[in-house]
């Protein structure tokens, strides 16, 4: 059996891996984009000098042809789905049997005037970033629109190289539809010790450009202010890079619509990553998830679909993570920006004002609901643990030393965390259980009865 | 870089250019009496040579002059016995070998002291002139550079270091051609090293041979080709290739050509009075230059990494233990007369430590001798395995080693172009057992022929075996390869490669500690980070995306890939439980197999 995947992103690759692992079939990845898998969350390094391209690449180049992973480079243009045939951009044909299509997401754009324009560009791409390099020669200003994971990425990027950036964010702090107050401001303040021009606020309304050379120039905010820039970037989230199906009988709803097995509306079609939305997404969850870590699981799970072991999509306890700027995030759980009014909330914040903890519970079971992290590490299995269990605030509280993930040395601040909710409660709980790997893992071998 | 940096590197350049000038600045004057040789028909023959060739009655200008005329006068002084011999014979009672001047006496009579003693000129009459322009001026720049460091926001600060012409690396071809180059320099250097015997170069040759057979064809790394390259950059890393040519050649100076550097042991010879109440050696001058380095990148370890605890404590214990145990102690027993010992410095990393003049000179010496003779047998046989049991090689390698010292401050600028292929781990596994593997040997005939007295075991005497480790390893690969390739193999090619302490300390680590490196659930993100920055080319992403825990003889436990994880997946630990599960089975990560079963 011959089964495609198109896209060598996250989701296809874990694809493959594991088709591998269970099978003996015929494996092709295809991608356009680049010969060889690397790990786009790395790419603003490779910018910034901390990185090669290579470096990037989780697995040398011998890897594929040893597990027999067949890597095709170029652009599917359209899939004949009634003949199983995928057909190439430079008119090659290739016959499936089943196919995976992982093809990822492309920036948004919203229709912006000139947004087409030279030196207008996203950060998701090799290409992206090879226009990024092209530009940065002689850059005198950069702006950013788009207040999310991606637009400070880019900010970081630039302000790396000593580019001036001024950053458009339309809400009134950075990631506040995401964070809650207190963290959003933390990031919102470092955006701007760092130096980053940041625009709350601010939309762009549109983009010039140079009449002979079509060079972004110039953009104009909603509040009629006017920039002079030579890159602009967009960064105002991602939707399914999917254009080339269009016209197809593959069902698709912004995103190719997936049951809980990863299957689409045409046998032996599957889709994963982030341009597969789940039809029937569970609790809680959104339908369509553009994260690394969801890319993973659907890989894997796909896998296991395709070789007969039947088993549905579960992504299990929401977690994720980011780094603005120095400040590294964490989050595990359910964990809102607007805390919901079940829920109540234990907030930590050191006197430096770059490290906090938050602990959400529900306020009437005192069951955990999550955590999030500004430059403190939690541990995942830990924390997951907690949360699906159900386990007491206080029980967390009083064992928060299981999940401190600091390197040694680092100063523990579980006792000052647990303060703050004595002083909300009045009550005088005491810390009992301190960092450590040994506790840790008798506390994860040890099966609770749910 | 601001303006004060600017400055600072300016005065150090400066420095640096005084520095490299210093041992072209002497003359030398020799006097009849400044040499005596041991055997009386030699100093006669040569006090004789040296009125005709007129050695005594010349200033020479350069190192070089001088050791010409001294060859000249040697030769001169051998044909003389020679013609003697033949004319009338060698007197009765007097061996051969005794009588005649052999050319590897050459060596044996003319020390780097004597250059010392013969040195003249602004070095010898100013020496703190010269230390303040040279020493002083490189720590006074080097410090305006580091320093404004500390006004930064605390974080990893990584920019740019693929982009540096001083960081960047060498592509494998080039690294493979800088090496062999070196390598094969090293061997027939070997040959008149061992007075013209190709026996040694030729085994080790043989040796490494078999080793690139053993890794291409037997463990397949032919198949696996191409290796992924620590940097594909061909030769655009100039000023990273200048410095290691500049370090090579300091090192070959250093250990086979001492009385070339002259002018820089003079210059810091009343530092060795101080403190030792002797002349400085270019041992001194190596030991006062290493300490100094590493306490100056000491400081720009931690204007760097000033956010992590662990790397402050981490680099403020190997400043430490080089200026204490490294470099003072061992001053101040030479001062009171006892014999000197850096009491961190651990066989088989310290390789003479049994050789008969240590074992003697320490057993001579009273209770104190006795002492460190136990002591560094309780190093030895005690604290290796208890200490590595309980935290990890990383107590020894990146804690308290010297090598590991200089690794972690001078070398960190480096430490991204270690190899992190497959073939370079399979590489290093033969090499870094093989050299342990050889200090075994080696000490077992020391110790063999200090017992019985038997010099010679077969064909091999152990004299030549000790001579050939000295030369080939504790010289040649841990100091010109070891040191001088930091910028174009990274920082730990000594450690990694080569220590045979580092294999032993490897080996309790891998299959009898508690320490481990835990990765955090499943919030890797595959970057590449961690394995870039680790400077033993262990691909610690490997292991992170699959949730193992790592457990790696190699690791040296600098805490670096936890500390640029951007995503807060690493953490160094010590602890037992678990840690066959968990480091040595895949994790599946999101689907167990009872959940498949379920359905």
């Amino acid at each position: 059996m011959h089964i495609a995947i198109i896209g060598n992103g996250i989701s296809g690759i874990t694809a493959a891996r594991w088709l591998r692992k269970l099978s003996d079939h015929k494996i092709t990845v295809i991608s356009g984009e680049g010969e060889e898998f690397f790990s786009r969350t790395a790419l603003m390094y490779i910018y910034m000098g901390h990185m090669r391209l290579e470096d990037t690449q989780p697995y040398e180049k011998w890897f594929w042809k040893k597990n027999r992973i067949d890597i095709k480079k170029g652009w599917v243009e359209t899939v004949d789905f009634k003949g199983k045939n995928l057909e190439f951009h430079d008119g090659e044909k290739m016959p499936y049997d089943k196919l995976i299509i992982a093809c990822g997401s492309k920036p948004n754009k919203f229709g912006w005037p000139g947004q087409d324009l030279d030196g207008v560009h996203g950060m998701y791409t090799l290409q992206d970033l090879e226009a990024m390099e092209r530009h940065s020669t002689g850059l005198e200003q950069a702006v950013i629109v788009g207040g999310g994971l991606i637009g400070i990425e880019m900010a970081e990027m630039f302000h790396s190289r000593h580019i001036p950036v001024k950053f458009l964010v339309r809400e009134s702090k950075y990631w506040n539809a995401v964070l809650p107050d207190e963290e959003s401001d933390m990031v919102t303040r470092h955006i701007r010790e760092n130096g980053i021009d940041l625009r709350l606020e601010t939309e762009l309304k549109e983009i010039w450009g140079e009449k002979v050379s079509g060079k972004a120039q110039m953009i104009i905010t909603n509040k009629g202010e006017k920039i002079k820039c030579g890159f602009v970037g967009l960064t105002a989230g991602v939707s399914p890079n999917t254009e080339f199906l269009n016209h197809t009988d593959l069902e698709m709803s912004r995103g190719i619509m997936v049951n809980e097995y990863l299957e689409t509306n045409i046998p032996d079609v599957y889709a994963i990553g982030d341009c597969a939305k789940q039809r029937n997404p569970k609790p809680g969850r959104r339908p369509l998830e553009a994260v690394w870590y969801t890319g993973k699981m659907q890989g894997e799970t796909v896998a296991y679909n395709i070789c007969g072991k039947k088993v549905g999509y579960d992504p299990g306890i929401w977690f994720n993570s980011a780094k603005f700027f120095e400040i590294e995030y964490q989050v595990y759980g359910d964990l809102q920006a607007k805390l919901p009014e079940t829920q109540s909330t234990i907030y930590w914040e050191h006197a430096d004002g770059r490290k906090s903890v938050r602990i959400n519970y529900h306020t009437e079971s005192g069951r955990i609901a999550g955590f999030n992290l500004m430059g403190v590490r939690y541990r995942h299995e830990v924390c997951e643990k907690w949360i699906a269990e159900n386990t007491h605030v206080e029980e967390v509280l009083q064992n928060l030393g299981l999940a401190n993930f600091d390197p040694e040395f680092y100063k523990e601040y579980e006792q000052e965390v647990i303060d703050v909710y004595n002083k909300q409660s009045g009550k005088n709980l005491q810390l009992k259980q301190r960092r450590g790997l040994s506790a840790v893992l008798r506390f994860l071998r040890k099966k609770t009865a749910l | 870089m601001n303006i004060i940096q600017k400055i600072g590197l300016g005065i150090f350049i400066i420095g640096l250019a005084i520095f490299t000038l210093v041992p072209g600045m002497e003359s030398y004057d020799l006097s009849a009496d400044s040499i005596t040789l041991p055997n009386e028909y030699h100093q006669a023959a040569f006090q004789k040579a040296a009125e005709s060739t007129g050695l005594f009655s010349q200033q020479y200008t350069s190192t070089f002059a001088l050791t010409d005329a001294l060859k000249e006068t040697f030769a001169s002084a051998q044909s003389a016995i020679n013609t003697q011999v033949e004319s009338s014979g060698i007197p009765d009672g007097v061996q051969e070998w005794d009588y005649k001047l052999g050319d590897w006496k050459f060596k044996e009579y003319f020390k780097p002291e004597m250059f010392r003693d013969a040195s003249v000129g602004p070095v010898s009459s100013n020496p703190y002139l010269y230390l303040l322009l040279t020493v002083g001026l490189g720590l006074l720049g080097g410090l305006l550079y580091i320093l404004p460091k500390f006004t930064d926001i605390p974080g990893i600060k990584n920019n740019g270091i693929f982009h540096s012409p001083m960081t960047r690396g060498l592509s494998v071809g080039w690294r493979t051609f800088a090496l062999g180059a070196t390598v094969i320099g090293i061997l027939f250097y070997g040959m008149s090293y061992m007075d013209k015997q190709w026996f040694w170069p030729g085994i080790t040759a043989m040796v490494m041979g078999i080793i690139t057979f053993m890794v291409f064809y037997v463990q397949k790394s032919m198949k696996n080709n191409p290796s992924r390259s620590a940097s594909p950059y061909g030769v655009s890393a100039w000023l990273g290739i200048i410095t290691g040519i500049y370090l090579v050649g300091f090192y070959i100076l250093l250990y086979w050509a001492p009385q070339h550097i002259t002018g820089w042991i003079v210059m810091v010879s009343p530092v060795s009075e101080m403190l030792n109440g002797g002349p400085a050696s270019q041992w001194f001058l190596y030991g006062f230059l290493y300490t100094i380095i590493i306490l100056v990148m000491g400081v720009r370890m931690m204007s760097k990494y000033r956010h992590n605890r662990y790397q402050l404590i981490r680099t403020g214990s190997v400043m430490f233990f080089q200026t204490a145990f490294a470099f003072l102690i061992p001053q101040i027993l030479q001062l009171l007369n006892q014999p000197s010992m850096d009491f961190k410095n651990i066989w088989p990393l310290n390789y003479t430590f049994f050789f008969d003049w240590n074992i003697n000179s320490l057993l001579e010496s009273g209770g104190l001798g006795i002492f460190m003779l136990v002591w560094g047998i309780v190093l030895v046989v005690v604290a290796v395995p208890v200490i590595t049991y309980l935290y990890g090689k990383r107590w020894y390698c990146s804690w308290v080693c010297g090598c590991g010292g200089l690794a972690e401050t001078l070398g960190d600028p480096y430490r991204q172009l270690s190899d992190k292929s497959l073939r370079a781990w399979k590489y290093e596994r033969f090499i870094i057992h093989g050299v342990l593997a050889f200090a075994v040997i080696m000490t077992g005939m020391t110790l063999y022929t200090y017992f019985s007295g038997v010099s010679q075991i077969g064909f091999i005497s152990t004299g030549n075996v000790q001579k050939w480790y000295g030369f080939f390893i504790g010289a040649g690969f841990s100091g010109v390869v070891g040191t001088g390739f930091y910028p174009l193999m990274g920082n730990r090619v000594w450690c990694r490669f080569g220590c045979p302490l580092a294999a032993y300390l490897g080996l309790v680590q891998r299959f009898k500690s508690r320490f481990r490196i835990t990765t955090n659930g499943s919030q890797c993100i595959s970057c590449g980070n961690c394995s870039t920055h680790c400077e033993m080319g262990i691909d610690v992403r490997s292991y992170a995306q699959k949730g193992q825990d790592i457990v790696r003889s190699s690791c040296v436990g600098c805490g670096v890939c936890a500390a640029v994880c951007p995503r807060g997946v690493l953490r160094l630990e010590n602890s037992g439980e678990d840690v066959n599960e968990r480091a040595f089975t895949e994790r599946a990560i999101h689907i167990s197999e009872d959940q498949v079963t379920l359905l």
